[in-house]
């Protein structure tokens, strides 16, 4: 008798074609959509992407950090610094600053991981808040008012405006594709199950062989490094930037957290599907400004207390739907003795 | 005599952080829940202060009478309906719920009293101050809001290891299942503990009010200078927590006094580097 570890369900399989129908036509957005409609999927792809890295970070590797602003911005202010400083091409700087984030995430990571839990997680929101006032301090870069994206920087990445908000638009595409697929490869790699392993139970993981603090430690990496990138893509296109709006912990921590636990937390749909409610959420309430903030917060508080596990672990329970094939199943094959 | 000044002036505002420190610590202690809304709780006792001092006509002082209750119930009703539901072993129910409070807080705050910012009038006290040697004056007001930092931190003190309810807290944190098995009610403990959190953050709020102009968009930074202090003093201790508020306190007044644009960022390494240092705080006392 043979046995054979395989990757989900026909289902699954109906859901990842599903995915690639999808990304397709999204792709081809340039010619059905407008110019709106292109700036408001590329920042739902931002979303789904911050909200993947997060619930890899807080979900599976049960990292549960506040401050991953800090990242947003670094990545930002690279960008800019990287353009306006350097003149480096901003698409060149986009993987550049993911690169940089990598390479300053470990220290701050060697500091950070002294604390555990509650701890960890309010000492990740002070290195953002040390790094915004950091970024103050940089008057080369507008200091604590922030600085402009030079229009010459602007056309150096594609000629005409049209082209250039194509541009712009499939690279934030492909960078939320990437992202969800990376997380995808992760889990489906021998670190993923690690990553499980720890979610579940971090002592019986490490009981079993895993390197936790080393698991840990490349997530927190990986996440960083691809968090700046999306951080850079971000203000890129807002063109603007500033000490205040690049490391918002609103912005870049309290609406991805809410968005994930919405969603549901340790589960690669969950992000994804918070998002979608979030946008439709902003798309019909944002006027009410303040009122509109309040109820996010009071519908995150009231789904992590009703239905801890978001809307899409109700979906799962329900029906048993997974978008994607990551479940691991173990088939006995040729003499079928199959366990009672 | 100017860098006296420096260290004497660190040291009074320490004794505010202290008091933002000590509510934390106490819940964190009870019930191993850090509030993300605590600094937004102190903004929102500072606002309450406000109404009841328009309102009474009374004083900033006199109407902690008045502000300290009213936080208490507060928090008693909100450890009672909504963070008694989100404690065990997950730690993100209680941060989740407590930043989603924090956001409500702030945009409630601003629903209501909008963003510019306001104060808290105490009259003649405010600029009332003390010679203490040739060219090293206090004022009276800071140095009243460090013996009130230091008679809570105190008081809180004498709770926790003189009262009946002191040993309910400790017992509660020790093992609440024995806890509750000895005729103890943890949501009770847990609320009581809650209630008198929130009574220390409606001082330190009257005081914040008093001390300097607020706005809806202060309490996250009150949070973390809490949170500092409390690391640095270390953890489970509450004079540590003073220890820790003072030097948080110092670190920025010499700071700012090197150029103003360092103030919170000095404070922040001061934090950083006892963490590289020494993560366990300078007085760490391990709970019994």
């Amino acid at each position: 008798m043979t046995v054979r570890v395989v990757f989900g369900t026909r289902a699954n399989w109906i859901g990842t074609a599903l995915g690639a129908i999808v990304f397709v036509s999204l792709a081809a957005a340039p010619w059905w959509g407008g110019r709106d409609d292109l700036q408001l999927l590329s920042e739902i792809y931002a979303y789904i992407a911050l909200a993947s890295l997060w619930n890899l970070l807080a979900g599976y590797a049960g990292l549960v950090s506040v401050g991953q602003q800090a990242y947003v911005g670094l990545g930002a202010y690279s960008l800019f610094a990287l353009a306006i400083q350097f003149g480096i091409s901003p698409l060149w700087s986009v993987p550049l600053a993911g690169l940089i984030a990598a390479i300053v995430a470990l220290p701050v990571a060697l500091l950070v991981f002294r604390l555990r839990g509650h701890y960890f997680a309010i000492s990740t929101w002070i290195v953002a808040e040390v790094f915004r006032l950091l970024a103050a301090q940089v008057s080369s870069l507008g200091g604590g008012s922030g600085t402009s994206l030079p229009a010459a920087v602007v056309v150096a990445i594609a000629p005409t405006r049209q082209l250039r908000d194509f541009t712009m638009y499939w690279i934030a595409l492909a960078l939320a594709a990437a992202v969800i697929a990376l997380i995808v490869l992760l889990l489906r790699s021998r670190y993923g199950l690690a990553l499980k392993a720890m979610r579940d139970s971090e002592l019986a993981a490490a009981c079993s062989g895993v390197d936790v603090k080393r698991t840990k430690l490349l997530v927190y990496i990986v996440t960083a490094l691809a968090t700046a990138m999306l951080g850079a893509l971000i203000f890129l296109q807002k063109r603007r930037i500033s000490p205040d709006a690049a490391f918002s912990v609103n912005d870049w921590t309290a609406f991805v957290i809410f968005i994930t636990v919405i969603g549901g937390i340790g589960r690669i749909e969950g992000p994804i599907v918070g998002t979608l409610i979030f946008f439709m959420l902003r798309q019909t309430l944002a006027d009410l400004g303040t009122i509109y903030l309040m109820m996010l917060g009071l519908v995150a508080i009231v789904i992590m207390l009703a239905a801890p596990k978001g809307l899409w672990g109700l979906v799962v329970e329900r029906f048993g739907w997974q978008l994607f094939p990551l479940e691991r199943r173990v088939l006995f094959e040729e003499r079928s003795v199959r366990p009672e | 005599m100017e860098w006296i000044n420096v260290i004497l002036q660190g040291v009074l505002v320490g004794g505010l952080y202290a008091m933002f420190a000590a509510g934390l610590s106490l819940i964190f202690g009870v019930m191993r829940l850090v509030n993300i809304a605590h600094g937004d709780l102190i903004v929102l006792a500072a606002y309450v202060a406000l109404v009841v001092a328009q309102t009474l006509g009374i004083g900033p002082l006199t109407a902690l009478i008045v502000v300290v209750p009213v936080m208490a119930a507060i928090g008693y009703a909100l450890q009672w309906f909504v963070l008694n539901r989100t404690l065990g072993d997950d730690l993100l129910p209680p941060l989740l719920v407590t930043f989603g409070l924090s956001v409500i807080i702030q945009n409630g705050l601003l629903t209501v009293f909008t963003a510019d910012s306001v104060k808290l009038q105490a009259g003649a006290i405010e600029v009332a101050t003390i010679r203490l040697a040739e060219g090293v004056y206090v004022g009276v007001l800071p140095l009243l809001q460090f013996a009130v930092a230091v008679a809570v931190i105190g008081g809180l003190q004498l709770i926790f290891y003189r009262t009946p309810i002191g040993r309910a807290f400790r017992a509660t944190a020790d093992d609440p299942a024995v806890a509750q098995l000895m005729g103890l009610d943890n949501r009770h403990v847990f609320a009581l503990a809650m209630a008198l959190s929130l009574a220390v953050v409606a001082i330190a709020g009257v005081f914040l009010a008093v001390r300097a102009n607020f706005d809806p968009s202060l309490g996250p930074a009150r949070l973390i200078f809490g949170f500092e202090a409390v690391i640095i003093g270390g953890l489970g201790s509450l004079w540590g927590t003073l220890a820790g508020g003072l030097i948080l306190g110092v670190a920025q007044g010499v700071g700012a006094h090197l150029d103003p644009g360092w103030q919170i960022l000095a404070g922040h390494i001061a934090f950083l580097i006892v963490l590289a240092v020494r993560p366990q705080g300078l007085f760490p006392k391990v709970r019994t």
